[in-house]
């Protein structure tokens, strides 16, 4: 696993639900056919009102119009982030335009398992309300040792929440690399 | 050290005397449950995994029950249906309910405690938000990613935090104006949609042993609308009586300890409460109906796993008996059993069906329908700057179709009053 995470921030509001990250009429694509998961990438976050996306200024769409990846990799929420339905197709639309990281006040259960126990990206929590000082677009760099997250352009540092219990799956890469490495799978 | 029902249903699954909350614990699971948005992916993740060949760990605990998009013309959703035939033939698997053929069930958690899959004590897991509602029955369902799930499939297994409870407790009778949805978008507008999030919701009291399962299951539904890992009510005699009437498998009956710990205790009179909607776009935007009447609709939906139950349409049947709707109302069966029922279940001598196509309803095939949207051609689909009064569970922008379209998450009763005058209406006015 790499020890930095930089790039550009998105910044987004509290409640952003499964049906926002990726639209239901879009889960009908193939999660594993190369041609087809590309679109995953192409409608990641587009369910979100367009005043909404890409804070503070808003209509900032996630991924530009003909494009099936994203310019930015880390993304900022306020609380309960991944909301709604089970869909794993949503932290893997998420993967696919290309997010690391997602840093949260708070997540959905689901989500945050998808997140881990998938291997897609890291769900970082925060006590502090970034999505109130980061903008869209400023530059941030994630200290995985350390757990924090520094913003390059307005030079402040603040804590991350440590991972924790699931830090040994998000470091092995996802649950079957973990249960593997740890002799989970052979007992079936 | 006394137990919540939740634990001591998850200490049984990891062969424990006792679980302590916020620890993580390895699961047996009884059964994995999936549906066709997330059955294929499912399966390709464990051939991925444990390598093509490999066969899953018990055929009889896998139940796969297609309902998301199933009558419409898109071309990848058929295919779905086709990959899931496909492996579940390969697997042998005799608990999938195949579309087109007189297997088909309908919406998975509804078909689910139809076939006598919900058995009190049990854990279930499965690939829909919504796997809670079965937490009814007295047992564990939870909701969880294609990943888990594959893991799930090969070794029947999975870890899980032991989650803390809250509980709700709701005392006296049940007004006839209310239905289970009124009490949880009640709490909804209390707790919050993060309010629950990673403990379980526990819900006793008079009002709550005093409903039929299938309005207990909306109560256990909407847990997850609060975020909750699972919605759970004990066992009673309505509930023995029904699973009995389902199967004869064997099952195990827990309760609470009376010094077990929680999170929080919340007590509602359920004789003193109101009518209440959702407003957009939020499933805790709770408003009274009084304070919202005269909102103008241009829907009405009464359907889902939510709302879509014989017990639902009883309730909407009352209302909208010799009366007649003003504005489109579509009728959506959850499954196929409550689709028949509405034929032969009688209301002041008429059938169900009869009363909602009197009124001038449009009844649809069971399935999930418009309740997430889905492909353009789904029946009820919401579209522009529809407004619409509906029985589902979700009103996040755009859970039923457009964008721009405006959801009221309501009770059965509410919906039906709401359709007879295209306004959002007080069911007292009918009843
Ligand atoms: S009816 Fe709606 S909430 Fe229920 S399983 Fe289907 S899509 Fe999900």
């Amino acid at each position: 696993m790499e020890s930095i995470i930089q790039g550009k921030a998105f910044v987004l509001g509290r409640n952003i639900d499964t049906d926002q990250i990726i639209p239901a009429e879009h889960l009908v694509y193939s999660l594993s056919d190369p041609e087809e998961v590309k679109l995953y990438g192409k409608f990641a976050l587009s369910g979100v009102p367009l005043a909404q996306s890409g804070l503070p200024a808003g209509n900032i769409p996630f991924v530009q119009e003909g494009s099936f990846a994203s310019d930015y990799t880390i993304i900022i929420a306020g609380q309960n982030f991944g909301c709604g339905s089970s869909r794993e197709h949503a932290p893997f639309a998420l993967q696919v335009a290309g997010v690391k990281a997602i840093i949260a006040e708070s997540y959905a259960r689901i989500f945050y398992r998808n997140c881990v126990d998938g291997g897609f990206v890291i769900p970082y929590e925060t006590a502090i309300q970034l999505a109130e000082t980061v903008k869209t677009g400023d530059e941030l760099k994630i200290d995985i040792k350390a757990n924090t997250v520094e913003n390059l352009t307005s030079g402040e540092t603040y804590q991350l929440n440590a991972l924790g219990d699931v830090f040994n799956i998000v470091e092995a890469g996802g649950i079957f690399a973990y249960a593997r490495k740890e002799n989970l799978m052979a007992q079936s | 050290m006394e137990q919540t029902i939740t634990q001591k249903i998850l200490a049984r699954a990891a062969n424990r005397k006792f679980v302590n909350t916020g620890e993580n614990v390895w699961l047996n699971v009884d059964v994995l449950l999936t549906h066709d948005v997330c059955g294929p992916p499912t399966f390709d993740i464990f051939n991925q995994e444990f390598g093509e060949g490999a066969r899953v760990w018990d055929p009889e605990k896998v139940v796969v029950l297609p309902d998301h998009y199933i009558f419409t013309a898109n071309e990848h959703a058929h295919r779905n249906i086709d990959l899931l035939r496909k492996f579940a033939k390969e697997q042998n698997l005799p608990n999938y309910y195949d579309v087109g053929t007189d297997r088909y069930r309908g919406v998975c958690h509804v078909a689910l405690a139809e076939e006598g899959f919900n058995l009190p004590g049990t854990v279930l897991f499965g690939t829909d938000s919504h796997t809670c509602t079965s937490g009814a029955f007295g047992m564990f369902g939870s909701g969880i990613g294609n990943t888990d799930a594959a893991f799930i499939l090969g070794t029947g297994k999975l870890w899980e935090k032991v989650p803390e409870s809250m509980l709700f407790t709701f005392d006296g009778e049940m007004p006839e104006y209310l239905s289970a949805k009124d009490l949880i978008l009640q709490i909804l507008g209390d707790i919050g949609t993060d309010g629950a999030t990673y403990r379980a919701m526990e819900f006793n009291g008079e009002a709550i042993h005093s409903l039929p399962m299938e309005e207990r299951m909306t109560l256990t539904n909407m847990a997850i609308e609060g975020g909750g890992m699972n919605g759970i009510i004990a066992v009673d005699e309505i509930t023995e009586a029904f699973v009995k009437s389902k199967t004869s498998k064997p099952y195990e009956i827990f309760t609470s300890d009376p010094g077990a710990a929680y999170f929080s205790k919340t007590r509602y009179n359920a004789s003193e409460m109101e009518p209440v909607v959702a407003k957009p776009h939020s499933p805790d935007n709770r408003a009274t109906v009084q304070s919202m009447k005269g909102t103008k609709i241009t829907k009405s939906y009464i359907g889902s796993c939510t709302g879509g139950k014989l017990a639902d349409f009883k309730l909407a049947a009352k209302i909208l008996s010799g009366q007649r709707v003003s504005v489109p109302t579509n009728i959506v069966p959850a499954t196929v059993k409550v689709a028949r029922d509405l034929e032969t279940e009688l209301y002041n001598g008429k059938s169900l069906k009869s009363i909602f196509e009197d009124a001038g309803c449009s009844i649809a095939l069971p399935s999930c329908a418009a309740c997430l949207g889905g492909p353009t051609d789904t029946v009820g689909r919401s579209v522009d700057r529809d407004v619409v009064v509906s029985t589902t569970n979700r009103n996040f922008p755009g859970r039923m179709g457009s964008k721009q379209a405006e959801v009221y998450l309501a009770s059965p009763l509410t919906a039906a009053a709401s359709a007879i005058t295209g306004k959002l209406t007080d069911p007292r006015n009918y009843l």
